[in-house]
């Protein structure tokens, strides 16, 4: 049934009806709705769990890791600042092999302070073990969450989910959004089972040391897990959809690709711009199309390369950098195609920090800018005059 | 082996005041009990793969989130119907509990978890070599507060931990000793039988660190409570209910005499005579404060 819902009020569903043992949260804009709803299900008796206000997003982090260990399924949510306190702990939970569910409420990071969307926080945390959704739309992120926790606990993955959705762009916009029926949920995620976990009745030990000859394998297997989810993903893509009756995308989700001859690749709710753009140029004869990155951890790059290799120029939109360097997903396309026998012209374009607009102009300017030669840095929307204001000072 | 939940074979140091504490706080808590444990000595030593010392289900996962983390076990406990059945007992180092480890904790009080927080406090940052912690006493000459020619070691008084427990209203909040194993085993079990969050601060003194005789650990122990520099109490509900009586109270230097830590105060200088003095002043305090003299 259609509901009329706040995106972290949709979130906050979905999550109930995953029916986790132990939340944990710490506030911080834009992610607080999600958790203030939960806390609203538990206080009216709608939702069966242990709801735990912590002092520190550290410490919310840690009590899931804790939660999980013991063999109960556990959530949490942050944004920005948050995260970064977290990514210690995420880490570790990622190294334990703990099935987290989080939402990251996508926010810049300060300095200067910003509490506005782009992808700064989840980008930060790309290398730490987790698997990464990145979600367009509200439905998209009730959808991903049922499907997260599923992926998540699978005994043959086991590594935490984040699924990422824009601050505010998301969390905070309203949308007719489908929230399933408590059986059809029930019958696609199975109860929480864990095969290692702490038990008086089998003690174990968990988080030991692991010097130079063991190390090494822990990590390998992660990457190996990390390979093998995209197997896992696309089975459970068909349960997913055989169970609530609607398609979804897990990879990445192709917009008019057949033909094109230039395609902006972007995540997350910018998408949703790209293809109203694709639309209108395609309209006035213009052979373009779109590419919407889902999962960007595991990177499925064999399936990205199948897709865009006959697209002659492709532009990459990240809304994240790394500084002195690069748009992190710009490096990964380009490396993507590196040495391959068919190459698109890949350039890199940064975009929306801090919440600064991406309009319809901007991303015709990219189609534009394709022509002429490759970029590889280029940030749109900048405000020259500032610029020149800065410089003058300098 | 049931008898012994920490298993021979691990790797502390001969004469470690730690592992004499770890193995009386387990074994008195039995079984039924789950482990957090903070990163430090006791973790290193007991869980290098794929060895492991313990019988009971345990945990490590970081430095600071380690009342957290038990935290969060309790509350799995809670929605599983097994906090009847099963204890936590969460524990760390000086560093990890005074330091770094103190917000988490002090969320894990205030929230009135069913965990017991054990600190074993061997004053010092001893996994990483010696480094001072805000527990490191007075005048502790340590790698990072060395003694020398413009230093008298350590310039700082230790927390009071136990009164930053106390103010948090927790039902049960003592301090212990390795040098006195019986009365640990009695405070444990206290701890155990009340429902809520309970911290134990247990002295656990450290040859490597400290630089004494590995032999003379445990009489250390009691000598850092005869000499009143550490005062053996128990708090409830945020009120000081009882301390460990002295017959009579001994002059610090018995107890700072045998430790290398502290050598540079026995120089013949006005600066150590000082040092000294002022220590003598702390053991002086607590007896009076705590009314440590019996009679």
């Amino acid at each position: 049934m259609k509901h009329f819902l706040e995106g972290s009020i949709a979130v906050a569903e979905a999550v109930k009806l995953c029916r986790p043992g132990v939340i944990s949260a710490y506030p911080i804009t834009p992610q607080t709705h999600i958790v203030e709803k939960l806390a609203d299900f538990v206080a009216n008796g709608e939702l069966n769990t242990e709801f735990l206000n912590v002092e520190s997003e550290h410490s919310a982090a840690s009590v899931v890791l804790g939660s999980l260990a013991a063999g109960v399924r556990s959530y949490t949510a942050s944004s920005s600042q948050g995260l970064l306190l977290m990514s210690e702990v995420l880490y570790n939970i990622a190294g334990l092999r703990l099935p987290l569910v989080i939402t990251c409420a996508n926010r810049a990071i300060s300095a200067p302070l910003s509490i506005w969307n782009d992808q700064q926080d989840s980008e930060a945390l790309r290398d730490a073990g987790l698997i990464q959704l990145y979600v367009e739309s509200i439905q998209e992120a009730v959808d991903y969450h049922l499907y997260a926790f599923r992926l998540a606990e699978d005994p043959r993955v086991l590594l935490p989910v984040m699924v990422c959705m824009d601050g505010f762009v998301l969390t905070h916009a309203y949308e007719a959004v489908d929230i399933p029926q408590q059986e059809n949920v029930d019958a696609f995620l199975p109860e929480f089972k864990l095969q290692e976990k702490l038990d008086t009745k089998e003690p174990i030990s968990m988080g030991v040391v692991a010097d130079a000859r063991f190390y090494m394998e822990t990590r390998y297997a992660i990457q190996e897990t990390m390979r093998e989810a995209q197997i896992i993903m696309k089975e459970m893509k068909h349960e997913f959809e055989k169970v609530f009756e609607r398609e979804i995308y897990v990879f990445f989700e192709p917009y008019c690709l057949e033909d094109a001859e230039k395609v902006i690749i972007s995540r997350g709710s910018v998408a949703g711009t790209v293809k109203d753009v694709v639309d209108e140029m395609r309209k006035e004869g213009k052979k373009v199309g779109a590419l919407k990155l889902i999962s960007y951890r595991p990177f499925p790059a064999e399936k990205l390369y199948e897709a865009l290799k006959g697209v002659p120029e492709v532009a990459v939109l990240d809304r994240a950098i790394s500084l002195g360097g690069f748009g992190p997903m710009y490096t990964e396309f380009k490396a993507l195609f590196q040495g391959k026998e068919k190459s698109p012209k890949v350039s890199g374009f940064i975009g929306g920090l801090g919440q600064r607009d991406i309009t319809k102009d901007n991303i015709r300017e990219i189609y534009e800018k394709l022509e002429g030669n490759e970029v590889s840095c280029h940030f749109l929307n900048l405000n020259q005059e500032y610029l020149m204001q800065a410089r003058r000072y300098t | 082996m049931q008898d012994r939940l920490i298993a021979p074979g691990h790797a502390m140091c001969a004469g470690c005041g730690q592992s004499i504490a770890a193995r009386i706080v387990v074994d008195t808590a039995g079984p039924d009990t789950i482990v957090v444990n903070a990163t430090g000595c006791l973790e290193v030593s007991t869980s290098l793969f794929p060895t492991s010392s313990w019988e009971v289900p345990w945990i490590h996962s970081l430095f600071e989130n380690t009342a957290a983390v038990a935290a969060g076990i309790e509350a799995a406990l809670k929605s599983q119907g097994k906090q009847e059945e099963v204890k936590v007992i969460a524990q760390a180092g000086d560093g990890g509990t005074a330091d770094i480890g103190l917000q988490a904790l002090s969320g894990m009080w205030e929230r009135g978890h069913d965990v017991l927080y054990v600190c074993y406090d061997n004053a010092a940052y001893m996994n990483t070599g010696v480094q001072r912690s805000s527990l490191t006493p007075y005048g502790a000459s340590t790698t990072t507060s060395p003694a020398g020619s413009h230093s008298m070691g350590n310039p700082f008084r230790e927390k009071d931990m136990l009164k930053i427990a106390a103010a948090h209203h927790i039902p049960y909040a003592a301090s212990a000793s390795a040098g006195y194993p019986r009365d640990l085993r009695r405070k444990i079990k206290k701890a155990l039988s009340i429902k809520g969050p309970k911290y134990l601060h247990v002295l656990v003194p450290c040859p490597l660190g400290w630089r004494h005789e590995t032999r003379l650990s445990v009489k250390l122990g009691q000598l850092a409570v005869k000499t009143g520099l550490f005062p053996m109490v128990e708090y409830e509900y945020g009120e000081l209910t009882s301390s460990h009586k002295l017959k009579e109270v001994l002059n610090v230097e018995e107890y700072l005499k045998p430790q290398g830590r502290f050598a540079h105060l026995f120089e013949d200088s006005a600066e150590s005579r000082q040092h000294l003095k002022r220590i003598q002043d702390l053991s002086d305090y607590n007896v009076k404060y705590y009314g440590l003299l019996k009679g």
